[in-house]
């Protein structure tokens, strides 16, 4: 099966006039393809494994009046795989050779036409055409041993000489993406879609996987597939960067986690919003999602509702309230909560019904409310009883800029609130 | 920005730090908000890259082929793909404050924090202002610290107080003409000692080279101290044996530095100016300062003077806008 992709690779680029080389190639391709893994597409070469020498290569492919890549001599830096592991890189390990192409075809005029067709898909790999040559099913194993091997001092031609494509290598190994990213399709789509590229190839796993796919056919599905559930073009590219890992599930699967979902009464612009604020969600599969549900619903809200309860005094229908109103508090640091009650309770004197009313001060830094009160305590305007006047709320004391709180709240200038900071 | 905003950002600057905010993270805070402000510039033109391609020569009858080279615009530099163009600043710390204490902290950035060895080779003096609570003893000498004993203090007056900082100024005195090599017989040790330039060369303990009250409502204390090689927790030390001389106890409620070297509290930086205008705008202020001050104060000899800070005040006329502020809030 990889093989005869291979050998379909490889025979793409030959073109349809190489009938004369045909064994040597195919002995060549099956050689190679036996040991390849993988062959992208868009990466017009082959993965090498460590036991193709460069000598091997060497008599098994023809010259004809051309010179030999550089690639194939670079052939022994590929020799182990421990080469490829760089202490404290991750490398990815795309080996790969430039497509010899060009050096198997022999000289003449017809098949220089032939190259006029394969180079232009060769340079822009965007336009590739996907025509398999009808000569596949000729090529045959035959042995290919009797050419001489090709000189570089031999003279060419001109078109032939200038028909040699020398680009540098792709790296076999890098620790990062750039390096590939102007010769993947894929990648290219995926960063004009917004993904964060710097950010997935700090996962080793993550930049392998994505050199591996093919836009059209694994990730157009998926990306479908999101759009259907009501994510915008603009907040895929967030949505991948966090969860690159729905590429590798299964397109039934992640219709079914939805359709359970939507069984447990979640519209569907909530399930968009979810998935837009948690990206993993989708990655779960059902019987997690489904113990996850269960968990939020009974255990997290058991114990913090104790907490809240017992140690801070707060009535059962002010915890519904405060978290109905503020659900990030379900998740905060205990220690810190405690401390920003202990604050605003005991120091600033702020009953409890009112610190229900405005549970954003939980939300905000300490030091804020702190710096704040403080300057309020030392103008003799700290005053939170909503029956006498000066009142000053809660929300508004975290929540204004510092302009307008000078202004409105503590009738002073910002230079005096900042000569008070400094006298803290 | 970017880069120039990079090349501008080498020197030493003050921030000041509020009580209860660790040094480390203050300095992990300026880190960040500079990267933001330096990420947030302008990334240089994208580049291209050249490849040739093969196609037919231009007005050519016939399938010539030839190389033309074309420029074709290439996502190596696009910023999904490279990442954020500054990752990581250095930025060196002075001297350190404790997570209690608050005020005046010199951070060097770049080339700065060479600067900060300078700085710290040239013994300059500290000016604190600590505040004290007659009335208990606590063991780490702070007020929410485990409570060991309680006194009166009834006894207390300001003259007592101010006996006693005569006392320990004094005999800090002596250590500090230990400390700084001069041989007390000559006219310009005199002259330094009357002048009160005189500094330690190398390592020395904590030396006071001036302390005095500047309020005094009892239970509460206030006192001034100028000071070397210390640290917050042996001033806190301080008012305990202060309390301990005077036949009672104390505990310490606030530290807070007011001057470092020649960075003062004007000089210091809240949190809300924390990002990278302010910083650089303090950092070229500061520069010609900073250079003058170091070149005399690393000037070998005898000649070297004590750098510009305000002059020991001992009457109460001319306090630094901080006292002015504090002497406010005692009424």
């Amino acid at each position: 099966m990889e093989e005869d992709r291979a050998i379909t690779v490889m025979s793409q680029f030959k073109g349809s006039q190489i009938i004369t080389k045909n064994e040597e190639d195919t002995a060549t391709l099956r050689k190679m393809a036996l040991l390849a893994q993988q062959i992208p597409r868009w990466l017009n070469s082959i993965k090498l494994s460590s036991s193709i020498t460069a000598t091997q290569l060497r008599k098994c492919f023809p010259r004809a009046g051309k010179t030999l890549l550089p690639g194939f001599f670079a052939q022994p830096q590929l020799s182990s795989d421990d080469c490829f592991l760089r202490s404290g890189f991750k490398t990815y390990r795309t080996s790969s050779v430039w497509n010899s192409s060009q050096s198997t075809n022999s000289s003449g005029q017809e098949i220089n036409c032939a190259q006029n067709t394969l180079l232009p898909s060769v340079n822009e790999p965007s336009q590739k055409s996907q025509k398999i040559p009808s000569f596949d099913s000729e090529l045959s194993l035959e042995g290919l041993d009797d050419l001489p091997p090709l000189s570089p001092l031999q003279p060419i031609s001109e078109e032939e000489a200038i028909q040699i494509i020398a680009d540098p290598p792709l790296p076999p190994s890098s620790f990062t993406l750039r390096d590939y990213v102007d010769h993947s399709e894929t990648l290219k789509k995926l960063v004009l879609l917004g993904v964060d590229l710097s950010k997935i190839e700090k996962h080793p796993d993550a930049a392998n996987l994505l050199l591996r796919l093919d836009f059209e056919k694994d990730i157009k599905q998926i990306l479908l597939f999101l759009k259907d559930l009501g994510i915008e073009d603009n907040q895929l590219g967030t949505f991948l960067t966090k969860n690159y890992a729905i590429f590798s599930e299964d397109l039934e699967n992640l219709k079914t986690r939805v359709a359970y979902l939507l069984s447990k009464n979640f519209s569907k612009v909530d399930i968009a919003q979810m998935v837009r604020n948690a990206p993993f969600l989708l990655s779960f599969s059902v019987e997690r999602l489904d113990n996850r549900l269960g968990f939020f619903q009974k255990e997290l809200e058991l114990s913090v509702k104790k907490v809240y309860r017992l140690e801070l005094g707060f009535k059962r229908n002010e915890i519904q309230h405060m978290i109905t109103k503020i659900p990030k508090m379900l998740t905060a640091n205990k220690r810190k909560v405690t401390e920003t009650f202990d604050y605003v309770h005991n120091v600033m004197c702020v009953p409890h019904h009112i610190i229900v009313k405005f549970p954003q001060v939980f939300n905000s830094r300490l030091f804020k409310v702190k710096e704040r009160h403080l300057f309020l305590a030392y103008l003799g305007r700290a005053q939170y009883d909503p029956a006498k006047p000066n009142y000053i709320s809660l929300d508004k004391l975290v929540s204004v800029p510092d302009e307008i709180f000078c202004e409105e709240m503590a009738k002073a200038s910002v230079q005096d609130f900042e000569k008070f900071l400094k006298t803290l | 920005m970017g880069l120039a905003g990079l090349a501008r950002l080498h020197g030493l600057f003050a921030a000041y730090k509020p009580p209860g905010l660790k040094w480390k993270h203050l300095r992990d805070t300026v880190e960040l908000q500079l990267l933001k402000g330096l990420n947030a510039g302008k990334r240089p033109a994208s580049e291209h890259r050249v490849r040739f391609l093969l196609g037919p020569m231009e007005g050519s009858e016939e399938k010539e082929l030839t190389l033309t080279a074309t420029s074709v615009p290439t996502l190596i530099d696009h910023p999904l793909v490279c990442g954020p163009a500054f990752t990581s600043l250095k930025i060196g710390i002075g001297h350190r404050l404790d997570a209690q204490a608050s005020g005046v902290l010199v951070l060097g950035v770049g080339r700065g924090r060479s600067l900060l060895t300078d700085m710290y080779n040239a013994h300059l003096t500290k000016d604190y202002t600590v505040h004290g609570l007659l009335g208990k003893a606590t063991d780490d000498f702070c007020e929410d610290g485990r409570l060991v004993e309680k006194t009166t203090y009834d006894h207390v007056t300001r003259e007592k107080l101010e006996r006693i900082l005569a006392l320990i100024q004094g005999s800090h005195q002596k250590a500090l003409v230990m400390y700084s090599n001069v041989d007390l017989q000559t006219q310009e040790a005199y002259e330094m000692a009357v002048s009160g330039v005189m500094r330690p060369t190398n390592k020395s303990p904590m030396l006071i080279t001036g302390i005095r009250c500047l309020q005094f409502a009892p239970p509460e204390f206030l006192l001034e101290v100028r000071c070397v090689h210390e640290t917050q927790k042996q001033l806190r030390r301080l008012v305990h044996e202060i309390g301990l001389e005077l036949k009672s106890t104390a505990v310490c409620t606030q530290v807070r530095r007011t001057r470092d070297g020649f960075f003062t509290l004007d000089d210091a930086l809240l949190r809300t100016q924390w990002d990278l205008p302010s910083i650089q705008d303090a950092i070229q202020s500061a520069a010609p300062r900073v250079a003058a001050e170091l070149e005399k104060n690393l000037r070998p000899g005898l000649g070297t003077q004590q750098p510009s800070s305000p002059g020991w005040p001992w009457d109460s006329e001319g306090p630094s806008s901080a006292l002015g502020l504090e002497s406010h809030a005692g009424h």
